[in-house]
This record gives structure tokens, C-alpha cells and sequence, in this order.
């Protein structure tokens, strides 16, 4: 068979991500025919910048996950093959060398990388791992960040000197450096990230608890029943988060462990929300001193509010735009956080499709064979540019009003 | 400048138009306005908050923003059109002959620029003097504007002066090049009412000296009868009426003009026999005006067919000089009847007392440092030994200025702080040292507060309705989620805000419409004790007399015992039955309404009543401007605290102010007074207010 | 102002320590020491002799005792090996065991030895700095004014076609990680496979002697990505700015254009930016890592790396240590800075 011309190769691209471009029209359609009743969400599309930030951030959700429902990827993202090893994009592909298989999609689209395994494949399943952890890390580290920078900001005194302290300690850490240490196998042997996840995950189930208790403890026959289910689901979650067979910390017996996150994810997970979580708490702190001034802070002290109510309804909701953005900012700089890890191989298995391993091994043959490390660059790239296009977007639109 | 007579009139503006352009479309914020400013004439430019006065004067300024424009009309200045000048052009007469000076002294000067810089500048841009004649000519400004040692100010950085120098500051900075015409954008609202006499005064006395034209801005009528000569008044981008002071505050000949003179409190007005009369309705946003005339809607003299039939042009009024007004009507109406009595009322007793301070002291302590490297903290006396009981249905003012220990007081008395010393009684409870926390739901609910900032006091991102609800939850009013919505609607309607509001959010509400939230959410639990700090101060003027009024309805109806906090001696001789005056955390004089106002005087009562502009052409006031500014609390002076600024002390044998802690004096019955002024001194005190004969 | 900078150094040795404890933690784990006995003595040790070659040479002292040491402020550990011989924290060969200090840690300037450059950590230490600190160098000239002038450009007149553009410039930089611009600036100029062939690929010969040839592209690469981040600072802060009352004043007494931007507001514009560039420092240090990785050159990261790579304990200890005082050294300068821009912040 004949290899494809650059123009093909485009062409096939584009079909393969067929079901993503019916996704993408279909939700900005969608958004834009009812923008006015969606809020800030609805207003994105008044902006430029946003809406193509938005639609960059979209086109790697749907790849991620109809990549992962296999509706896209053309190669299984880890088997090589000896006749594919860095083959230029187009070539068609053959098991070994002189032997084509007519099951298989009959080209690599995007070339083979140096241990012959199918470029675009890995990149499409590189974008599942980001999809999954990034937002997901994000959302632990403003947990934590808003569970501490609330209360920081709104007691003040000796909390707020000593949290501050914990924070800036962390922010002055290398991260590289703290990367190195944490993750690590031996460190991952001692547990050690076990307990800090431990820890971690407490945070959304202290959250959710303190967020429903303030606000209906006033009413106790709706608060009871609701806060003893939502403890009991999150609680279940949580224990089979952490409990891990055979592992450090082995709390729930395992035919009640709903699932096992190897040792290696958790640790990266871990690292990332440790690393995020103080500039989070320090936002989420001068946000809240501004807001606690407000006049309606003071209105519900005078009805004998607690302070967790005035800290979760009144002061939070109100923060919500800045932090809305800023969580948008730090899902793209996690993305490249996970990719410096993958890029030092740290944590994810070596073979593992993540964008940062996959630069990382085709740099090593950049200067002949520039096709294998490319493309994951390029989608990192494009990932993090959208989600800074969408945050701007989002800031300046909800600075209008 | 050479093709001017010196005759002609330094300003010119005529059916000048000017428009936002923004997303939503063209906002015209300024529509056919006219005026004329001669040479040495100062004119007052009145009207509510975003009725066009700024943008007039950044019209006149050419600085209108990216999306802003002038869209017809002339602006002339000695003849010459601003609005054909080249950039260059403008760039010389900007600063050298039209100076301008705004509300926010702090944000005007820049702070990281030492103030004899920013002064300087002038003279160097303009006629390209030395540095050294620029210094000179900086120290000689700053003396004349009446500042202390002018090299320590010239040396300083903004932040190192208080708001009052600050803004003579700005002022400096304006006269620097000894403008022709000066623009002066409310250049009191953000100082204290002391404060803002003494730089009113100083503006009124070096525009005589330099014979500057002024255009004065401002919302206060009684501030702009102080400065002005002429007058305009402008209602949601128009000028309505405008004329000589004397004609419009006199013989105002536009319906607009006469409800906001029956809507402000003055001397006279009394809240049972003489009710103010509020202007109904709301101010129209600027793109939801009504055809014809824009006053339309909230006029007694509206005519279906001719008031909205057209636009309405200016006419002179017949017989004045230069008055004219915007209205169909002018010639038809009896301008001179009376106003339609509002609903009188019987005067409420008062009942027995429900509060009781006595000797409250409230101190905070600084520290410099509190984890690392200590430092030695410092105290700030906020209040020291405050007295008084308050009755039910009473209604309490509390007067002083920014600073003086009203709003600690009020924390301390709904629990956000404790006091650190003496006794808070309510209905025989102590609660002086009980903090919200540990008080209970009926203490909680009983005394409850109604914040000064319209736009502040509601969460705004939660319905009104809810906001209600959750203070009805709190209060534990209300068996079922279906009873306390039915309790809030009623509250609505106690209110008169209409029920649909139940659902809208915050930022749909007007200022006024959101203060009636505040004050719906304060009275949900039963309130008997309802703490008001500045309720209307940050309000319109037009929608300020509503608002009062509706804490008085339901004063009235729930025998509630209202604690008025104000710095405005108007507002308050009209509501409050007695008042107590504050000054650097002391209660300096209290007793009843009449006994306030009617001399004998503390010395400093005397200072603020005098300072209070009053919008009344048959009132004279004596003059009583105190010198510098109200003393830090974290130094107090000794002695009397008000000993600083007092012109009474030299009539104090010895030097007693200075050392001693003056005792409260009983002057008559209930009548007390922190003075060491002795009876003869007292008695020969003059009244600050008179009224002509009418 | 001296009691500030007293307040800030106290603040700073306490994080020091606090972080350097960290550091020591970690790095003094069992599975580590385990792992430097079988790469030090005998990869088939038993158990049992990787606990005697530990125990002997003090790693197995509880763990505050061992930091004491390794800060000098205990006496060194010192104990006799299975074969008799005398081996310490003090000792050094050629050196009699008697003539050996009591105390030798960090303080007494005694950083320890690497075990995979067979030289005193501080030896490397310094030597890996200097060469990072030259990078550092160029990377701050190209970057800072680059960074100051094209925020201040583009935040002078907010929403203008130049804001539009440099705005986007300033966004796309801060989306390219440092691997990512260093594997495309590669890729377009220094591969064989594009054959522009402008620049080298890698920075091993920079170390010697750096040209423009062999030293833009990492010099650029860490720029880039640090410029994007400080030029949007300082266009959001220069539009703010532009935006207050003082600017119109300034306007409105007749002061040019030209001389509003300069003289009343860029030092109000940079009071923001300037501290981001100081905190940035943290997080410099990855794209030297990152970049000395990817371009090969042996600087400071990559030393970094190695003694992490190879669980090189004292080297990264020393290697922390040294990051951690940069990073605190510059947010001191940074505040003190702060409050020099600042006139608004009352010094005690
Ligand atoms: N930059 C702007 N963009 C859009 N609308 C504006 C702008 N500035 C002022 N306006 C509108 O113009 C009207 C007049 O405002 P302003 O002149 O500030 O009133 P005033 O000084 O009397 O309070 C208001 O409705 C205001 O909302
Ligand atoms: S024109 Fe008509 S509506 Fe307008 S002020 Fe005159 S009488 Fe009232
Ligand atoms: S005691 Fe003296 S200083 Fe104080 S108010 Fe009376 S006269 Fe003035
Ligand atoms: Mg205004």
C-alpha cells in the first residue's frame, strides 16, 4: 500500500473525530440558543475569547471520552510493532515488517514513535488521563483551599498567621523538588501518600457536612436524614478510596472496596492537589477578607448566624466568579504539571500514553524524527491555551456586570 | 485666548447631547442641556445619583472615555469650542484654564507620588517654569488653601494627610495656575459634615480672591444655596429648571424642583404635625425613560395627552431673570398652595424604658505583630463611658461623625463584640457581655440592625425571598416551610414592596427597593429594638423621605424603640424625640430633640449645626468652622476630647479643657452635657439657626 | 525598617528549617536508606547486614538527632564497621580520628559527600550554581524587559488592536510549558528534519563557553514561558491603573500621554508585577530543571535530578537547601522591594 499524502492524512483525522465534531456543534448550538437563561456560562458566548477557548477545551473533552469508548482511536495505544518503529504519519501499517493485517485500521495516521506504537492512538488516550485527573485534582485542591481559606480569612488572629505559614512553607518549595521526593517507589512504599490522601479526601465529605448542617440546622427533621445519607455515600466512597488491598492503609474489608487506585496515580493525584492547595487557599483568603466586610456578613452575624453559614452561603457564593475563573487557570497549569511528571517519568508507568512521557520519549530522537513528540506538544498546548482563552473569557464577562 | 471680551460668559453650553455607547446600545445620559456661566459666577449644577451631573462635566472636560461621546450641541469656553480642539489644544487648557476636582480625594491624588510633585506639575507643564519657582509657588497654594507646616505636607505622600487635607490638596492642585473656570464633582459627599464645611468655605473664599468661575456639583441642596449664585437642576439627563438661587429655592417653577424641596427635611418639619411629602415612584434608568416629559410618571400635575405627548422644551418664566423651566405646565399651576397634607399623626408616647447603658467602655487592643516578634499593642478607646436608656417607641438619634465610636457602640449592643466594661440592660437582662453566640433566639431577634449601604446590605446571590425566609427560620417564627413564605410575603407587603420581589434577586432591586428588604428582613422576628446606622444616607434624596417614613409606619405600629445613627442634624431634628451627640467615643450632650437643638450647646453641637448646610433661603446660620480635623482615637487628646477644635476653651479659667476629663453636667432636666463651661458662659450662648420671619 | 527585615529573616529561618526538616524526612525514609546501603555496600546485601552497615553509620539514630547532626548542631555520629575500621560524620581520610571537630554539619560549612560524584556536595553545589546562575542570568535580561515593556504596551490602551494582539502573544506563552516550547523551538530550529539547523539542539558546549549559537534556545525556552505569565500581570495591573481617578487628574491638569504612562503610571503598574516576578522564583527553577534536562547542559537541575535519580541523599539535601534559601532570599528582596514601590505600606 502506498503511504498518504499529508492532505489525506487531514482527511482521515477530521472523520475519525467525526462523533467530536457532532458533540462540539451540538452543544454550542445548544448553548448559544438558550445563552440568556445560562448565566455567566450563557454570557461566555458574547465573547469572543471565550468561545474559542471554550469550543479548544470541548474538542479535547469529547476526544477524551469517545477516545475511551473507543470510537476514535484507530491502535491499541500500547502494543508496538517492529515494522512501525519511527515511521513517518501516513504509513501503512503492518504487524512486522511485509505482514499487513486486514482487521486492523490499515495506516498510522500520525506515524509510529520509537518503540513502534500508533502516535495519534496515544495521543487521543494521552487525553483520557488528562480529562480524568486534572479537573478531578483541581477540584480536591479547592477543597481543601476553601475548607482553610474560609475560616483563615473570616477568624483571622493566630489561624490565619499559622495556615498562612503552612502555605507560603508549601508555595516556597521547588515543586520539581517536592515532586522528586513524594513521588517516588520508595516513598510510595512507605505510605506515605496513603496518608496524605487519607487526609486529602477528608476535606469534600468535612465540606459537604459543614455546607448542609449550617444550613439546616434549623430545621432538623429535613437536616437529619440528608446529612446521615450524603455522609454514608461520601463515607463509603471515601474508605474505598483510600483502603487499598494489601496496601498501607487497608480499613474496609475488600468485598465492601468499591475500587483500587494504583499506587502510582494516587501519589501523582496526591502530589498535584498538595501542590495546588495553598495558592487556592491563599485566593480563596483575600476574597473572602474583602467579602467579610460586606454588609450582609454583617446582617446575618446580627440574626446569630453561625460562623460556617456566613463562611459557606453568604461569603463563598459571593466569591464565585473569581474562582470560577481561577479554577479554570488551574485545571491548565495541573495539565502541566501531570505533563512535567510524565516528562521526568515520575509516577505514571513508563508506558503510559500521558502526553508528558510521550514528549519525553520522542524528544530523545527530536532532532531526526520530529512526528512522535510533536503531536502530544502540540495537544498539551492546545488543551492549557484553551483553558487560559476560556478563563479570560469568563473574567472578562463577569466583570461586566 | 485672544478673540474674548472679557464680558462674555466664560462657559457656554448649549443643547449639549451626550450618549454612551455600550453593548446593550446608545445610553443618552445627557439630553438638550443648556447653560451659561459668567466670569466670577459660581453655578450649582443639583440633581440625584446618575442624572447626568459628571457626565456634563467630563463633557466640558472632553474626557468621556472610550465610549462616551458628545453626540450634538456646543460646549464654548471664552468663545471657543471645546469640542473642535485639537488634543493640544485641549491638553493647555486643561489643568491652566478649566481645573477640575472630584468626590474621592484619596483616589485623585496619585499615591506614589509625594505631593508637592503632583503639584508642582502644573506650573512646569504649563508656562515651563523652574523647579524651583514651581516649589515656591506650591508652598505659597498651600498655605493659601490653610494647611500646616506646607514643607512637611509638600514632602509627604498622600496617604501620610487625613480626607480633609487631602481634598484642600486637590483644591491646591486646581488653583495652582489660577484656572478661570473651576469644576467642582461633589467635592464634599465622602468628608465628615465639620470637614466639609471648613473646605466649603475655604472654596468660597479663594474663588472671590482669584475670581474663579465655578460650576459646582452636588446632590445637596443645602450646600449648593451655600456656594452658588445660579443654579440648575437636572432629572434624568435633562435640566429641568434653572434660574437664580434665589428664584428656584424661592419661586421653583417645576414640579420636580418643588417635590424634591417637600421631600428633604428642614427647619419646620416635624414627623407628626408637618410629615414630608416623598416623591412617589422610582428614577428611570436611562433607557427605560418615558415619552414626553421624564418627570411624567412621578408628577401630581401629569396631564395624559400633553405631558407625554411631546418632548418638552425649556421656557423662560415670566418675570425672572434668566429661570427657566421644563414644563408644559408652568403657567397653569398654583405654585403657591399649599402641599396636600400627608397623613398626620398623633404623637406616640413613649413606654417604659426597654434599653440601658450605663458606663459602657468598649477598647480595642492593636497589636503590631501577633505570632512573630511581638511588638507592644496599642488601645483604641472607642468608647468611653457611654450612658443612656431608650423607652419603647422611642426614637433615639445618635449624632456624630465618621469615627466617633456610633457604629462600635452598635455592634456592641447586637453582640458582634463585647463591652469591656460597664452594663447593657435589656428589659432587666444583662447583655453588655453576652455575645451573639451565646444569646438566645429572643434576645437575637429583639434587637436587630438595618444597614447604611443600600447596595451592600443584601447577599447577592440569594432571592429576596429567601433572604427573608432564612431570618424567619433563624427567629423561629413559623412552624412549616408553607408558613414562613406566607409570613415573608406579608413582610413584603408591610413593606409596600409587590410580591413578585419575592423571587427576584439583589441586583434587580433599587437602592430604595433593597433598603425596604433590610428593613422587611430587621423586623421579621418581632424586632423591639431595631438599630439604624444611616439607613437613607447612601439613598436619592427623592426616595430618602419614603424610606423614613416607612421606618416610622412601622415604628408606629410595633411599638418598636428605634436607635437613629446619623451624621445629619436635619434628618434627625425632624424624626428623632431625643438624641445624643458623640464625639471621639464620648456622649458629649444628650436630652431631648428641642433641648439639642435650642441653645445652651455643647461647644460642639454648636460646631455641627452650624456646619450642616441647610436648603432654606429664610434660615441664617452662624458661622462656626472648626479648625483641623477630628483626633485619632488610638491618641486621644486629654482632658476634654473635644478640646483640639474647641473656640470656646479660652472661656475655661485655667487650663482645665486640657487636663481634665470635664463631668456631664444636668443643665435642665434630663439635659446633659460633657462641658466644664460654667452656667453664665452657657446662658449667653447664641442660637445657630434662625429662621426669618416669613 | 530594620525590625521588618529582622521580622522577615526570623520567618525565613523558621521556614528554612521547617522545609529542610521535610527534606530530611523524606530522604532519611527506611526504603531509601535501604536502597543507599545496597548501592553504597553490596546490592545481594541480607536484611539483616543492610541494618548493621545503616546502624554503624548513625542513619538509624531517631530522626531529630540525625538533623542535628546533619546541621551541626550535635556532636557527628561515629561508629566502627563490621571490617574495624573507625568511620564518622567527621572523619576524613588522611586525617588522624582524634583530630577530627565534634561537630560537622551545615553550619560549620560541612555539607556532606555525594555518592555518585565521589566530591563534596558543596564542590558540586556551587560549581552546578554558577553554571545555573549564568543561565539564570540571560534568562532574566531577555525576559523581564521583554515582559515589563510588552504588559505596560498592551495595558497602556486596554482593549486596543495592540493589547489584542500582544494579549494573545502573552496567553499562548503561559499555555506552553517549558517542555513543550523547548521540544517545538528544537523541532523548527535546531532538527535536522526542518534543516533550518539555526541553533544547536543542545547547551552541553554553553557550560564552557556559551554563544549565541549553543545558548539562546534554553535561555529563550525558560523566558518564554515565565514572560507570558508577567506580561499579563502587568497589563492587568497598567490597565487598572489607567483606569483610576489619579490618571484623570493627571489627564485633566494637561499632562501628555507619553508623561502619564511614564512618570505617574508605571510605578503604580509595577508594584504588582515586580513581586510576581520575585515569587516566581519557585517555580523558575522548573523550567531550569526542565530545560537542563532537555538541553542537556549540567547545570544546577540537573544536578537536581541526578542526586534524586540516583538517591543521592547529601547531594539532595545540599541541593535543597540551596533552592529552598533561594527561593526565600528572593521573596525578601521582594518584599523589602515592595515597600520601597509601595509608599502606601507602613514599615514599624
Ligand atoms: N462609562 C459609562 N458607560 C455607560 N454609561 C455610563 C457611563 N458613565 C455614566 N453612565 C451613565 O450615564 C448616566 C449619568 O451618569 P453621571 O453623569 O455619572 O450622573 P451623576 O453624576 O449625576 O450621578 C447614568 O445613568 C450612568 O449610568
Ligand atoms: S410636563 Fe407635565 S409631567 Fe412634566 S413636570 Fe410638567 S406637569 Fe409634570
Ligand atoms: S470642656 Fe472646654 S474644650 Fe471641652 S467642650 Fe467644654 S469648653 Fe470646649
Ligand atoms: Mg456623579
Amino acid at each position: 500500500m502506498e503511504p498518504l499524502s499529508w492532505g489525506e492524512i487531514v482527511l482521515r483525522i477530521l472523520g475519525l473525530l467525526t462523533p467530536v465534531w457532532i458533540g462540539l456543534v451540538a452543544t454550542i448550538a445548544l448553548s448559544i440558543a438558550f445563552k440568556r437563561r445560562l448565566g455567566l456560562y450563557g454570557k461566555l458566548f458574547d465573547s469572543p475569547i471565550g468561545m474559542v477557548g471554550f469550543g479548544l477545551v470541548m474538542f479535547w473533552v469529547f476526544t477524551a471520552i469517545f477516545g475511551a469508548m473507543d470510537l476514535i482511536v484507530t491502535h491499541d495505544a500500547l502494543s508496538q510493532s517492529a515494522s512501525m518503529k519511527n515511521e513517518p504519519p501516513g504509513t501503512p501499517y503492518s504487524k512486522l515488517i511485509g505482514d499487513p493485517d486486514p482487521d486492523a485500521y490499515p495506516f498510522y495516521l500520525l506515524g509510529g514513535d520509537n518503540l513502534g506504537r500508533d502516535v495519534f492512538s496515544r495521543v487521543v488516550d494521552g487525553a483520557w488521563i488528562v480529562i480524568q485527573i486534572a479537573p478531578l485534582a483541581t477540584l480536591f485542591a479547592f477543597m481543601v483551599g476553601i475548607t482553610l481559606g474560609l475560616p483563615a480569612a473570616y477568624y483571622g488572629g493566630r489561624l490565619d498567621t499559622f495556615l498562612s505559614f503552612l502555605a507560603n512553607l508549601i508555595l516556597a518549595f521547588p515543586v520539581i523538588l517536592l515532586f522528586y521526593l513524594l513521588v517516588t517507589p520508595e516513598i510510595v512504599a512507605t505510605g506515605i501518600p496513603s496518608y496524605m490522601a487519607a487526609v486529602m479526601f477528608v476535606f469534600p465529605i468535612l465540606f459537604a457536612t459543614v455546607l448542609l448542617n449550617s444550613r439546616y440546622h434549623t430545621r432538623p427533621s429535613v437536616r437529619t436524614p440528608v446529612l446521615a445519607a450524603v455522609i454514608a455515600v461520601l463515607g463509603w466512597l471515601y474508605l474505598s478510596l483510600i483502603s487499598e488491598r494489601a496496601g498501607a492503609l487497608e480499613v474496609l474489608p475488600s468485598w465492601l472496596d468499591l475500587f483500587d487506585i494504583p499506587g502510582g496515580i494516587l501519589v501523582v493525584f496526591v502530589s498535584v492537589v498538595f501542590v495546588n492547595s495553598p495558592t487556592v487557599f491563599r485566593i480563596v483568603r483575600g476574597i473572602a477578607m474583602d467579602i467579610k466586610t460586606r454588609d450582609y456578613v454583617a446582617a446575618a452575624q446580627t440574626r446569630g448566624e453561625g460562623a460556617w453559614y456566613i463562611m459557606l452561603w453568604e461569603i463563598l457564593p459571593n466569591a464565585r466568579g473569581p474562582l470560577i475563573v481561577d479554577f479554570c487557570l488551574r485545571v491548565g497549569y495541573t495539565t502541566i504539571l501531570l505533563g512535567t511528571l510524565g516528562f521526568f517519568g515520575l509516577g505514571l508507568p513508563p508506558e503510559s500514553p500521558d502526553w508528558g512521557s510521550t514528549i519525553n520519549e520522542g524528544r530523545k530522537l527530536l532532532s531526526i524524527y520530529l512526528h512522535p513528540a510533536l503531536p502530544p506538544a502540540l495537544a498539551l498546548l492546545s488543551l492549557v491555551l484553551g483553558l487560559n482563552l476560556l478563563a479570560d473569557g469568563l473574567r472578562e464577562e463577569s466583570l461586566r456586570d | 485666548m485672544t478673540a474674548w471680551d472679557d464680558d462674555g460668559p466664560i462657559l457656554e453650553i448649549e443643547n449639549l447631547s451626550i450618549s454612551f455607547f455600550t453593548r446593550a446600545g446608545e445610553i443618552p445620559a445627557v439630553m438638550d442641556f443648556s447653560c451659561t456661566v459668567r466670569p466670577g459666577e459660581a453655578m450649582g449644577l443639583v440633581g440625584e445619583s446618575g442624572c447626568g451631573k459628571s457626565t456634563v462635566a467630563l463633557g466640558v472636560m472632553q474626557d468621556l472615555g472610550v465610549n462616551g461621546r458628545i453626540v450634538s450641541g456646543s460646549i464654548r469656553f471664552k468663545g471657543r469650542d471645546l469640542n473642535e480642539m485639537s488634543a493640544d489644544e485641549l491638553r493647555r487648557i486643561r489643568g491652566r484654564e478649566i481645573a477640575m476636582i472630584y468626590q474621592e480625594p484619596m483616589a485623585s491624588l496619585n499615591p506614589a507620588m509625594r505631593v508637592g510633585r503632583q503639584l508642582m506639575e502644573v506650573p512646569m507643564i504649563h508656562e515651563g517654569v523652574s523647579e524651583k519657582e514651581a516649589r515656591a509657588r506650591a508652598l505659597e497654594v498651600v498655605a493659601d488653601v490653610k494647611l500646616p507646616d506646607p514643607e512637611r505636607i509638600l514632602r509627604s505622600y498622600p496617604h501620610q494627610l487625613s480626607g480633609g487635607q487631602q481634598q484642600r490638596i486637590v483644591i491646591a492642585m486646581a488653583l495652582m495656575a489660577h484656572p478661570s473656570l473651576l469644576i467642582l464633582d461633589e467635592p464634599t459627599t465622602a468628608l465628615d459634615v465639620t470637614v466639609e464645611a471648613a473646605v466649603v468655605e475655604l472654596v468660597k473664599d479663594l474663588g472671590k480672591k482669584y475670581g474663579t468661575s465655578m460650576l459646582f456639583i452636588s446632590h445637596n441642596l443645602g450646600l449648593i444655596l451655600e456656594t452658588c449664585d445660579r443654579i440648575c437642576v437636572m432629572y434624568s439627563g435633562e435640566a429641568v429648571e434653572t434660574g437664580s438661587i434665589w428664584d428656584v429655592f424661592d419661586r421653583m417653577r417645576h414640579p420636580y424642583t418643588q417635590a424634591l424641596f417637600r421631600s428633604i427635611p428642614l427647619p419646620g418639619a416635624d414627623k407628626n404635625a408637618r410629615p414630608l411629602v416623598a416623591v412617589p415612584g422610582n428614577f428611570p434608568l436611562p433607557h427605560e425613560r418615558p415619552p414626553g416629559c421624564n418627570f411624567g410618571p412621578r408628577c401630581d400635575y401629569f396631564v395624559d395627552g400633553r405631558c407625554d405627548g411631546q418632548e418638552i422644551p425649556m421656557v423662560p418664566v415670566a418675570g425672572d431673570d434668566r429661570h427657566e423651566s421644563r414644563c408644559v405646565r408652568v403657567d397653569e399651576i398654583d405654585w403657591d398652595a399649599p402641599p396636600e397634607a400627608g397623613a398626620r399623626h398623633a404623637a406616640t408616647e413613649p413606654g417604659d424604658v426597654v434599653l440601658r447603658m450605663d458606663d459602657l467602655k468598649k477598647y480595642y487592643e492593636v497589636a503590631a505583630n501577633s505570632l512573630f516578634g511581638g511588638g507592644e499593642s496599642k488601645v483604641i478607646k472607642a468608647n468611653e463611658s457611654i450612658s443612656f436608656e431608650a423607652r419603647e417607641s422611642e426614637t433615639l438619634a445618635i449624632v456624630g461623625e465618621s469615627g466617633c465610636g456610633k457604629s462600635t457602640f452598635a455592634k456592641v449592643l447586637l453582640g458582634l463584640e463585647t463591652a469591656t466594661d460597664g452594663e447593657i440592660t435589656l428589659d432587666n437582662r444583662s447583655i453588655g457581655d453576652v455575645p451573639i453566640g451565646r444569646r438566645d433566639t429572643k434576645t437575637v431577634s429583639d434587637v436587630q440592625m438595618v444597614f447604611q449601604n443600600p447596595f451592600d446590605t443584601l447577599n447577592p446571590s440569594m432571592t429576596v425571598g429567601r433572604q427573608i425566609v432564612r431570618a424567619l427560620e433563624i427567629f423561629g417564627v413559623g412552624e412549616t416551610e408553607a408558613g414562613r413564605r406566607a409570613r415573608m410575603l406579608e413582610l413584603l407587603d408591610l413593606v409596600k414592596l409587590p410580591r413578585e420581589f419575592a423571587d427576584r434577586m439583589p441586583r434587580q432591586l433599587s437602592g430604595g427597593q433593597k433598603q425596604r428588604v433590610g428593613i422587611a428582613r430587621a423586623f421579621a422576628g418581632g424586632a423591639r429594638i431595631v438599630v439604624a446606622d444611616e439607613p437613607v444616607s447612601a439613598l436619592d434624596v427623592s426616595v430618602q423621605a419614603a424610606v423614613t417614613d416607612l421606618l416610622m409606619e412601622l415604628q408606629r405600629t410595633e411599638n418598636t424603640t428605634l436607635l437613629f445613627i446619623s451624621h445629619d442634624l436635619s434628618i434627625v431634628r425632624y424624626l428623632a424625640d431625643r438624641v445624643a451627640v458623640m464625639y471621639l467615643g464620648h456622649i458629649v450632650e444628650t436630652g431631648t430633640t428641642e433641648q439639642i437643638f435650642a441653645p445652651p450647646y455643647h461647644p460642639y453641637t454648636e460646631a455641627l449645626l452650624s456646619a450642616v448646610p441647610v436648603a432654606d433661603t429664610r434660615v441664617q446660620k452662624k458661622s462656626v468652622v472648626l479648625e483641623g480635623d477630628v483626633p485619632s482615637a488610638m491618641d486621644p487628646p486629654p482632658g476634654c476630647p473635644f478640646q483640639t477644635r474647641c473656640r470656646w476653651k479660652h472661656k475655661v479659667p485655667g487650663n482645665r479643657c486640657e487636663t481634665e476629663l470635664p463631668p456631664y453636667r444636668d443643665l435642665s432636666d434630663g439635659h446633659r452635657s460633657l462641658c466644664w463651661l460654667d452656667d453664665a458662659e452657657l446662658a449667653a450662648m447664641e442660637p445657630v439657626i434662625r429662621t426669618a420671619a416669613e | 525598617m530594620g525590625t521588618f527585615i529582622l521580622r522577615r529573616v526570623w520567618v525565613m529561618i523558621l521556614t528554612a528549617l521547617c522545609l529542610t526538616f521535610i527534606v530530611f524526612f523524606l530522604t532519611n525514609l527506611y526504603p531509601n536508606l535501604e536502597k543507599l546501603a545496597k548501592t553504597q555496600g553490596n546490592v545481594r546485601m541480607s536484611d539483616e547486614q543492610v541494618q548493621t552497615w545503616l546502624e554503624t553509620r548513625g542513619y538509624l539514630q531517631p530522626l531529630p538527632v540525625k538533623y542535628g547532626q546533619w546541621l551541626g548542631v550535635l556532636p557527628g555520629w561515629q561508629g566502627v564497621t563490621t571490617d574495624g575500621r573507625a568511620v564518622g560524620q567527621c572523619l576524613e581520610p588522611g586525617r588522624p580520628p582524634e583530630a577530627a571537630p565534634r561537630f560537622c554539619g551545615v553550619l560549620q560549612g560541612d555539607w556532606g559527600n555525594s555518592s555518585v560524584f565521589k566530591e563534596p556536595v558543596w564542590d558540586i553545589v556551587s560549581k552546578r550554581l554558577g553554571l545555573t546562575g549564568k543561565l539564570m542570568f540571560w534568562v532574566m535580561v531577555l525576559m523581564v524587559p521583554s515582559a515589563l515593556l510588552l504588559g505596560v504596551l498592551a495595558g497602556m490602551r486596554e482593549g486596543s488592536r495592540t493589547d489584542r494582539t500582544l494579549s494573545t502573544f502573552a496567553i499562548t506563552t503561559t499555555a506552553t510549558p517549558e517542555y513543550v516550547s523547548g521540544v517545538i523551538l528544537i523541532a523548527v530550529f535546531a532538527s535536522s528534519a526542518v534543516g533550518l539547523k539555526w541553533f544547536k539542539g543542545t547547551a552541553t558546549s554553553a557550560m564552557e563557553d556559551a554563544t549565541f549559537e549553543n545558548f539562546f534556545l534554553p535561555v529563550l525556552t525558560i523566558a518564554l514561558y515565565g514572560m507570558g505569565y508577567i506580561a499579563r500581570m502587568t497589563r492587568a495591573s497598567m490597565a487598572e491603573v489607567m483606569t483610576q481617578q489619579y490618571i484623570r487628574t493627571a489627564r485633566l491638569k494637561g499632562v501628555s500621554f507619553p508623561n502619564i504612562v511614564l512618570k505617574h503610571a508605571l510605578r503604580n503598574a509595577l508594584i504588582a508585577p515586580f513581586t510576581v516576578i520575585m515569587l516566581q522564583f519557585p517555580w523558575l527553577l522548573n523550567g531550569v530543571v526542565i530545560v537542563e534536562t532537555l538541553f542537556n547542559y549540567k547545570g544546577f537541575g540537573w544536578t537536581l535530578v541526578q542526586a534524586a535519580g540516583n538517591n543521592d541523599i547529601e547531594l539532595l539535601l545540599g541541593v535543597s537547601v540551596v533552592s529552598v534559601f533561594v527561593v526565600l532570599v528572593t521573596q525578601l528582596i521582594s518584599d523589602i522591594v515592595y515597600v520601597y514601590l509601595n509608599p502606601r505600606i507602613k514599615v514599624a
